[in-house]
């Protein structure tokens, strides 16, 4: 399989390199796969970190700014960074008010954040950590026990990096995600497999005529394959399978997300929010902002995620806050 | 157990002694974690304990407590994966119960702590086939041997050592349910656990070490060590 790349092994720091040379108002910490806010730690806020294996940009880095994330360690391709790299993160960017660590549910980030939470309290850091799992799909998995945390993830970055910029304390902006975390259901599906830098080659095989139901975000197989549906058949399947698990009542407002996973185009992705929304409307649930685009990516996998949070007025004064970050910007 | 200094050279030995044997084993752990699992645990505890070994001269400096620290934490940056943590996680996290000093009973209380931890961690328990299965009953024994038997700490960990060998023979008619093997459910019967072997390693590896540093004889338990004895 042909990619863009040099050398397999260096996709991750050339990525990085790349990435701060591109946006300036981010640094790398020396020695470290760890990018952070040009001006962290930023004085009198608590901060709000994040991280995991690459390959899913723009995740984590992307959301590094003004109003979301204020670090983002970068493991290898799909693959927990080391606790003594999150520990350098979590140290640089507190700035004394504490920091919340925003992490996804599979084995190796939950062991290696826990065990950087340690190592930064014994310095003397007050460390906060909420575990994502909005993945409806499955509850155990090939990575984790439980369910896996995907895209909603996104949502937890905007509310709680929103609630730390307005001045909120570490047990509030931990609250805030928590709330989320309990609010945030997703599920997603793929036409293709991902091709991981170092195998070279899809993941899982995929007939022609084939799709995968309840995929991760590693290339890791789903939890039913089905022959290919149309997008109206495949959202619906998504969405009600999100819908059930989140138990909405008539009028309840909700902030959605389709997601892509790579390698599928926006006018899909759009395709697939027009029948997302006319779901939701049947049920009688009303859309407050509805979001599309790659926001949490398999490498270059073909296909897309569906998430539904739930909202109340804090989490819509929260979602709508300024935010300034390489893929994410609202405007006041 | 004696003197600061004293102490800080038994932990520079024992480091070099668990680096020494680990790397012997290397080939021998890798062959058991490709039978179930991803066939780096040799390398990569290897790598770990070598790289902490090759900082000998700036832990020098330190005092045995802070040398426990800091191989734990050589550990996390160097293993990596889930082992980063565990080892080195739990290692760095127990190194606290040293403050004071090596004794009978601080030892204890950090063998007590590095167990609580791992299991804490990694959410395994006695027969889930993990390092786990090891630790526990070696833990225990050397509790019960100090504190109740009043053994001398050398004989205590000799017999921790055989406990900690019968936990390994014990992973082995056991279907993995923790880490990368249990993905294999049924296939994982009849394999040694990987992880309970370098443990086992380690401790033979501070054993050793002990000897140099206390008085008395080591008794081991011949049929202890038969039940793991791998085919040489």
């Amino acid at each position: 399989m042909k990619k863009l790349i040099n050398e397999p092994s260096a996709v991750v720091d050339e990525m990085l390199d790349g990435m701060v040379a591109a946006h300036p108002e981010l640094r790398r910490l020396d020695g470290t796969s760890v990018l952070v806010r040009d001006d962290a730690p930023v004085d009198g806020k608590v901060a709000v970190v994040s991280g995991g294996g690459s390959g899913h940009e723009p995740t984590h880095a992307g959301y590094l700014g003004e109003g979301m994330l204020d670090g983002a360690a970068a493991g290898e391709v799909f693959t927990s960074p080391t606790a003594d790299q999150i520990d350098e993160m979590i140290q640089a960017t507190d700035a004394g008010e504490g920091v919340l660590c925003v992490v996804k549910n599979y084995e190796g980030d939950v062991m290696n954040f826990d065990t950087a939470a340690e190592m930064a309290s014994m310095e003397g850091v007050e460390v906060e950590q909420v575990v994502v799992n909005d993945d409806v799909s499955v509850e155990d998995s090939l990575y984790t026990s439980g369910r896996r945390g995907v895209a909603g993830t996104i949502f937890v970055h905007k509310c709680a990096g929103a609630k730390a910029a307005a001045g909120g304390d570490l047990g509030e902006v931990t609250a805030v995600a928590e709330k989320v975390i309990d609010n945030v259901r997703t599920m997603g599906m793929a036409l293709t497999s991902c091709v991981t830098p170092d195998k070279g080659e899809p993941t899982f095989d995929l007939g022609e005529d084939e799709i995968e139901l309840g995929i991760g975000i590693h290339g890791e197989p789903g939890t039913e394959r089905a022959d290919i549906m149309s997008a109206d058949e495949i959202t619906e399947h998504l969405t009600e399978n999100v819908l059930s698990d989140l138990e909405l009542d008539e009028g309840e407002e909700v902030v959605t997300m389709v997601n892509g996973m790579g390698g599928t185009p926006l006018s899909e992705l759009y395709i697939v929010n027009r029948k997302l929304q006319s779901i939701l409307d049947d049920h009688g649930v009303e859309t407050w902002d509805a979001w599309v685009g790659d926001y949490m990516t398999s490498l270059d996998m073909m296909g897309c995620s569906v998430s539904v949070l739930r909202v109340d007025d804090e989490l819509k004064t929260l979602l709508g806050a300024p935010a300034e970050t390489p893929a994410l910007t609202v405007s006041e | 157990m004696a003197d600061a200094e004293t102490e800080r050279d038994a932990v520079l030995d024992a480091l070099d002694n668990v680096a020494a044997r680990l790397a012997d084993e290397k080939s021998y752990l890798t062959d058991l974690d490709s039978a179930i699992g991803d066939a780096d645990h040799g390398a990569n505890m290897q790598r770990g304990f070598g790289k902490a070994a090759e900082k000998r001269d700036e832990f020098e400096e330190l005092d045995p407590n802070e040398v426990v620290q800091n191989v734990g934490k050589t550990l996390i940056s160097n293993v990596g994966g889930a082992a980063g943590p565990l080892y080195g996680g739990s290692i760095m996290f127990a190194s606290q119960e040293l403050e004071d000093g090596i004794t009978a009973d601080t030892s204890v209380a950090f063998a007590e702590t590095y167990l609580d931890k791992v299991k804490d961690r990694g959410g395994a328990e006695v027969g889930s086939k993990t390092m786990v299965d090891a630790l526990v009953p070696a833990v225990h024994t050397y509790k019960k041997s100090i504190e109740q038997d009043d053994l001398p700490p050398l004989s205590a960990l000799a017999k921790a050592v055989d406990a900690a060998e019968r936990g390994v023979a014990f992973t082995v008619p056991l279907k993995a349910l923790k880490g990368r093997a249990s993905f294999l459910d049924w296939r994982s019967v009849g394999h040694q656990d990987p992880g309970a072997t370098s443990t086992l390693f380690i401790l033979e590896a501070l054993l050793a070490t002990a000897e140099t540093y206390l008085d008395g004889a080591v008794e081991r338990d011949a049929h202890a060590a038969d039940a793991a004895r791998r085919d040489e």
